[in-house]
């Protein structure tokens, strides 16, 4: 049952979890592979790119990825999805349905969780998805076994005609590990797509008839759990046991190596009976999941005494320091003993910044003088508009929320609200994944609310991969690329509504965005300069600041740009007696690409073209000067 | 440390500063000596100046990725602050290596925080084993910036479970087909490391 497929190469490869997953997607024959980037599976993608055997793409949201790769099951073809957590949110309309369709070639939906939130707006638990769809879930626990479940989740699909969910966190995503690749799958010949419109068209007469199909599929799916080998016990001591899935394992092995263990590869259905089998020699068992109880309330309702979630937390990874701390009743270290663990003052938090030059500087300066002004942000690099030194965002919900959110904030407005300009911020990847829809509805509904639209030609935020903004695709090659100004007046905005502006130009900048905040209409506005990241940006001569020309006023720091620096600061007296904090800055050459943003907030004009690169730490610290 | 057991190594710095690179060269050195190795990085948002550490954990077989506070044998930080941060992860006996070149974020810039006032002081309050010293500014004095991250993996060189050459092969072998220049540049700054490293 679930026989791994026997190793290929004798050599070890030393790869990431996601590797891991494209290496996969390869050596199981899969045809098309579709995603839209998001942490932590953003790489997978990326991958499985450079395989010339395998259609891959970027789709422009994760419901669309999942589209792709259905069509290409039903046309007959092994098929892959991968998405962030959040991703399958989008993608939960197709996937609901889809499952009463099944599989023809294998479909497969990898799916990654962000456990402990390192880049992500919720914490949400993809297993969840197995149960909801009747699909079935399954959880990695290293590298080699990303690869091997990732094939055998193209194996089960075919063989039980389910699309299957492989169900990753970013402990597995982003860990590297050693990896044996196995033979690859042979080619099998495929008939093609062979109509069959009471299985595949999905209206009411047809649904009805394939839902009790979906629940004798689960019946099989619970057999083929119990005999996985997937779902293995581990026997040890009987005084202590845990029932564990995904990365988890590896925590409990390191904390409690003489432990007994079933692990879970294969969680959806759970083995019932072979769990109940484990748990009666087990004294003290102790069900182990990331991130909620949901096996806990099962095996509970099976009568299987266990603890869980009442000793482990419900948020955040369970490494062996929150197992023992947990199982053990105090805040025990794995090995040093807490008297001799070290305590130190505090250091400085380093949040994460936007880029030297960033093109979103110059539209947060701008919000930041703005007054009046309700906020409705989205997600991509602009959300850090909503830290210093701008502190220009008011809401982050959820891809393309912005424009929603705008329009319930200008409709549903108080009285105390009359005056307030609605403003919303979106990128150009956002807009395209879910922001269009919303735009449309301002329009529609009459909305009084101004939308910044900032267009960099990439996906900043997960490390500029390219979009339909780009004008290139996943591989690299030419595409089209979205006609913004058009878009948007297809989607309803009049034309004198829509400007394209360059954010390093601060004063048309302003001067655009006071006019149309003014208007009782819903007005666009679009930026037009690339992200730093990319190639389409051209670094220029950097500046310096001419210290005799400085007199500490600290309006460019105000641009929120890394490369300007304090250099000292100074308390001063004014005539009337009230005092005045100066900052004078220098500005790191080395880092500056010459964007000239800052020049604009400069009164006494002292920043200049720099001759030589001098690099502001160094300079700071060694007081050296690099010739450039 | 010997060989039945797990090696815990802790690399930490900031986004942009070859951190990923140290971890990764470590890894690939272990792993050609036919130790079960696991990588993992706890990187915010790296490109854009942020806090990154790799872990990198190494024996006959490992099975948690991350290294938990008290565990590591070695760390090397590439900034003071930094290795201050995470000081707190060394065993008694686990030795710090730490590059006191100072990079102070935006927010100890514009005054919302300070920097500690010596924090490798602070940290020999520890009783750990601390060796200290400017790999930036050596960098600089062999001629290029970059080359911190080799001066930090040969100041470290002594402190592994396996000979300072096997890992000093391995760094060089990243410039094997580059000039000749450059790969006895990093010979040099591997040295100058090691040197560092006893000397401090
Ligand atoms: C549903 C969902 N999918 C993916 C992501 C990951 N993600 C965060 S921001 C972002 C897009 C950012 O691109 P863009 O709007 O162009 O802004 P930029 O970062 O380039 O400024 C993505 C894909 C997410 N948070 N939610
Ligand atoms: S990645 Fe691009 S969009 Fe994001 S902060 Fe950097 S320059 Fe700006
Ligand atoms: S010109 Fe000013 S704002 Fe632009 S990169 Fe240089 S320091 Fe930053
Ligand atoms: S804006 Fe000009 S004068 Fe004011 S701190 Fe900056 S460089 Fe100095």
């Amino acid at each position: 049952m679930n026989a791994r497929h026997p190793i290929s190469e004798q050599s070890r490869l030393f790869v990431s979890g996601n590797e891991a997953v494209s290496l996969a997607a390869r050596d199981a024959k899969v045809k098309v592979a579709a995603a839209y980037p998001g942490t932590p599976s953003t790489e997978i993608l990326e991958y499985i790119a450079a395989y010339p055997d395998i259609y891959s793409e970027w789709s422009i949201n994760e419901k669309v990825s999942l589209e792709v790769a259905i069509g290409a099951s039903l046309a007959g073809s092994r098929a892959l999805c991968a998405m962030k957590h959040v991703g399958l949110n989008v993608a939960s309309d197709a996937l609901m349905t889809q499952t009463l369709i099944g599989a023809i070639g294998g479909l497969v939906v990898v799916v990654a969780d962000d456990v402990g939130l390192s880049s992500s707006q919720n914490e949400q638990d993809s297993r969840y998805w197995g149960r909801f769809a009747h699909i079935p879930v399954l959880e990695p626990a290293d590298t080699q076994e990303a690869y091997d479940f990732t094939r055998l989740a193209f194996d089960l699909s075919e063989q039980y005609q389910t699309p299957v969910l492989v169900r990753l966190t970013t402990r597995i995503c982003h860990v590297k590990g050693m990896l044996e690749t196995r033979f690859p799958a042979a080619p099998t010949a495929k008939q093609g797509f062979l109509k069959d419109p009471a299985r595949f068209v999905m209206v009411p007469g047809h649904a009805k008839n394939r839902i009790p199909l979906m629940m004798q599929r689960d019946a099989v799916l619970l057999s083929a759990a119990e005999a996985s080998d997937l779902n293995v016990v581990e026997q040890g001591s009987d005084e202590l046991g845990f029932i564990v899935s995904g990365v988890a394992y590896q925590h409990v092995k390191e904390a409690y190596p003489e432990a007994s263990v079933l692990k879970l590869g294969f969680s959806h259905p759970a083995p019932l009976e072979k769990i109940r089998a484990f748990s009666q020699n087990i004294k003290r068992l102790i069900l182990v999941e990331e991130v909620e109880p949901l096996l806990e309330k099962e095996l509970k309702a099976e009568g299987i005494a266990l603890e869980g979630k009442s000793i482990l937390p419900n948020i955040g990874e369970l490494t062996p320091v929150v197992l023992k701390a947990a199982i053990e009743g105090h805040a025990a270290e794995v090995k040093t003993p807490p008297t001799q663990l070290i305590h130190t003052t505090q250091v400085f938090p380093r949040p994460p910044t936007m880029c030297v030059a960033c093109p979103h500087l110059g539209v947060y300066y701008t919000l930041s003088k703005v007054r009046n002004t309700y906020i409705s942000g989205d997600i991509g690099c602009y959300t850090l508009g909503a830290g210093h030194p701008w502190n220009a965002l008011d809401t982050c919900i959820s891809m393309g929320a912005s424009m929603g959110v705008a329009l319930g904030l200008d409709k549903g407005r108080q009285d105390a609200d009359s005056n307030k300009k609605v403003i919303s911020v979106i990128g150009d990847s956002t807009f395209l994944h879910m922001g269009m829809q919303g735009l449309l509805d301002l329009t529609y509904n009459k909305a009084n609310v101004t939308v910044l639209l900032l267009d960099n030609r990439a996906v900043g935020m997960t490390g500029g991969q390219n979009a339909p903004s780009s004008g290139i695709n996943l591989q690299g090659e030419k595409t089209i690329s979205v006609d913004f100004p058009q878009l948007v007046k297809a989607l309803g905005v009049k034309e004198e509504r829509v400007h394209v502006v360059d954010p390093y130009e601060l004063p048309t900048l302003f001067k655009t965005l006071r006019d149309e905040t003014k208007v009782d209409d819903v007005s666009v506005i679009i930026t037009n300069q690339p992200c730093v990241l990319t190639e389409r940006y051209h670094a220029m001569q950097p500046l310096k600041v001419e210290d005799s020309d400085c007199n500490g006023c600290g309006n460019c720091l105000e641009v929120g740009c890394p490369a300007i620096l304090v250099s000292r600061r100074e308390t001063v007296v004014k005539p009337n007696g009230s005092e005045k904090e100066l900052a004078f800055v220098n500005i790191d050459t080395a880092a500056c690409t010459g964007c000239n943003l800052c020049v604009g907030t400069c009164g006494p004009k002292a920043i200049v073209p720099a001759q030589t690169i001098i690099s502001g730490y160094a300079a700071d610290h060694l007081g050296v000067e690099i010739k450039s | 440390m010997n060989s039945a057991t797990v090696t815990n190594i802790l690399v930490a710095g900031i986004g942009g500063q070859g951190v990923m690179t140290a971890a990764e060269i470590l890894s690939e050195t272990a792993m050609s000596l036919g130790f079960d190795v696991k990588k993992t990085e706890v990187a915010g948002m790296a490109q854009r100046g942020g806090v990154v550490t790799s872990h990198v954990r190494f024996g006959q077989k490992v099975h948690s990725p991350s290294i938990a506070a008290g565990e590591a044998d070695v760390l090397v930080a590439f900034e003071p602050a930094e290795a201050l941060r995470w000081v707190t992860h060394l065993r008694p006996e686990g030795v710090a290596m730490v590059n006191t070149f100072r990079l102070a974020p935006p927010v100890v810039s514009i005054g919302l925080f300070d920097y500690p006032d010596d924090p490798v002081t602070e940290m020999k309050t520890s009783k750990r084993e601390v060796h200290a010293f400017n790999a930036g500014a050596l960098a600089l004095e062999l001629g290029d910036r970059r080359l911190v991250n080799t001066i930090m993996l040969g100041a470290i060189a002594d402190q592994l479970p396996f000979d300072a050459e096997v890992l000093k092969a391995s760094v060089l072998k990243r410039f094997q087909h580059k000039s000749q220049a450059l790969l006895e540049l990093n010979q040099k700054a591997f040295e100058a490391g090691r040197t560092a490293a006893k000397q401090n």
